[in-house]
């Protein structure tokens, strides 16, 4: 197929562009060309990048959806109801209890067992394979959940109770308090947990290449092993996360700015 | 003129509202169901599952990883807050150079990935194995579980650092100006009044430390060491059986929740002169 036949392989073009490692202006085109990290077919430029990007997206896709289940949990763990919050409980405990690395086995290997049954109950002759993409981005949404839910509660208990007060006699519904009243400065007083939970989640993203997904960590062993250049290779990986962190702590002291001015001094 | 002729009539207390199946009472209802019905299902299966010959097997060797994986943190730990004193103290002087190179250390071994570190320790110190077998190290590198314990101790001890400067800073100034003014000599002052106060401001975090490397420590299994995770890897990759994976699930989370809950027993103690 050719690569720009269909919409995704546009897009694909587009962004290779704006590749800062091997793009028409990346930076690994300076090296010369016989060297270990070169673009193409003789180095393993393209290949680092390409898990480069992987760990990235795999982040970001883990994020949203880890975010949204810890609100709801700590929703839950703030709310009156005790089966509610028995049950917010079991969840971070379990999750907060387990390493991660069993936990992304346990939902690898769990989910392909189930998938199996399932396709056999519904008269499949064979079953599907789980992307390891997918459940990464399971596992690692089970455990950012886990722990976010533990930071965005003790954010809400540092919002004292005169705010909802005043909302509601302001004749604000339950539903319009939280998110014009609650939220904004949940938002401030939580950020800075969310910043340490975001790098423990890129770390922790390393180690879905146990379960073969290609990134960061899994293409520089293959290159290593390849190569016999172990240190090298994962000198380079170290670096790559060190980069991320040090962009990510760029950017959330940036947010962290712009969200504190317009905050009010308590 | 106008005063209160008429006091209001003693009222009943007002009624308590009637028991209301709202909607978040109805979900917190089906989710602890939810929870109960997979804990029995869960239960169930594991005793219809139950084969005496492979408890017999592997249980054992199960136990013993666990042991693995208790010795390898145990001992990773206690070097590690060892090398931790010097990198805080590096990371307090106010000697540039010192400082940086502490803060590098830090930043390093906080920013990359602690599986990244043990690759780059146990596969990558075997590119240079010609210089280190001519300085005699290569015996001690050639081994997975001397890899994995030097790499969980830098590690660890960088953290380990940070939650010392931490705790450190977080003393008062006026506690290092009434020891001088006491005359205490710097070593006193830190042994007899910064330390004491310092360790209860870190007791918490050191908790949380240990039980983030028992948690980290699994991924030793990939270095074909035995710790507990890999027993559990090995049983599976025999057996097939899911079960073992929801045994090791089980043993980590009761270590886990008895640390949590010794430490939050020690921090009661140590902290009951605290109490209002």
């Amino acid at each position: 197929m050719e690569p720009t036949a269909s919409l995704g392989g546009q897009l694909y073009a587009l962004v290779s562009l704006f590749d800062p490692f091997c793009g028409p202006v990346g930076i690994l085109n300076l090296l010369p060309d016989g060297s270990l990290l070169s673009c193409g077919d003789t180095g393993w430029g393209d290949e680092v990048a390409r898990g480069f990007f992987v760990t990235i997206t795999l982040a970001l896709c883990t994020l949203p959806i880890g975010l949204a289940i810890g609100l709801f949990l700590a929703l839950a763990q703030q709310s009156e109801i005790r089966t509610l919050k028995i049950s917010a409980n079991i969840y971070t405990t379990i999750f907060r209890g387990l390493p991660e690395l069993l936990t992304i086995f346990m939902i690898y290997f769990g989910l392909q067992i189930a998938v199996r049954e399932l396709a056999m109950a519904l008269g499949f002759a064979s079953g599907f394979d789980i992307n390891s993409f997918v459940a990464g981005t399971i596992a690692l949404s089970l455990v950012f959940s886990a722990y976010a839910a533990e930071v965005l509660s003790s954010a809400f208990k540092a919002i004292p109770n005169g705010q909802y007060e005043a909302s509601y006699a302001l004749g604000l519904r339950p539903g319009k308090t939280m998110r014009l009243v609650i939220l904004p400065q949940l938002v401030r007083i939580a950020l800075p947990g969310l910043g340490n939970l975001w790098m423990i989640l890129i770390k922790d993203t390393a180690l879905i290449s146990v379960i073969g997904l290609g990134d960061t960590l899994r293409q520089t062993g293959i290159a290593a092993k390849v190569t016999k250049e172990a240190f090298f290779f994962y000198g380079t990986a170290c670096l790559l996360f060190l980069a991320l962190a040090m962009v990510s702590s760029v950017v959330f002291s940036k947010i962290e700015m712009r969200v504190r001015r317009s905050g009010v001094n308590r | 003129m106008s005063a209160v002729r008429e006091l209001i009539e003693p009222q009943p207390a007002p009624p308590v509202p009637a028991f209301g199946w709202s909607r978040a009472r109805i979900a917190g209802a089906a989710l602890l169901s939810l929870w109960v019905i997979a804990g029995i299902a869960l239960v169930a299966w594991l005793i219809g599952a139950w084969d005496i010959d492979k408890v017999m097997t592997y249980g054992p060797k199960m136990l013993s990883g666990l042991g693995t994986t208790l010795t390898l943190v145990g001992i990773s730990i206690t070097l590690g807050a060892v090398l931790s004193v010097p990198i805080a103290l590096g990371r307090m002087s106010s000697n540039r150079i010192l400082s940086s190179i502490a803060y590098g250390y830090v930043y390093f071994f906080r920013g990359t990935p602690l599986i990244a570190q043990l690759f780059l320790i146990y596969y990558g110190f075997g590119t240079y194995r010609e210089e280190l077998e001519a300085l005699g190290l290569w015996v001690f590198f050639r081994d997975a579980w001397n890899c994995a314990l030097f790499a969980f101790t830098l590690n660890t001890a960088a953290y380990q650092a940070e939650i010392l400067r931490g705790a450190i800073e977080s003393v008062a100034r006026g506690q290092h100006e009434g020891a001088a003014a006491l005359g205490l000599t710097r070593f006193q002052t830190f042994h007899q009044i910064i330390l004491p106060q310092a360790m209860i401001v870190a007791l918490r975090p050191y908790g949380n430390e240990i039980i983030l490397m028992i948690k980290g420590s699994a991924i030793v299994a990939i270095v074909t060491v035995f710790d507990l995770m890999g027993e559990t890897r090995r049983a599976y990759s025999r057996t097939f059986d899911f079960q073992t994976y929801i045994w090791a699930a089980v043993f980590y989370l009761v270590i886990v929740e008895t640390l949590r809950n010794i430490w939050e027993k020690l921090e009661q103690r140590l902290t009951r002169h605290l109490k209002r």
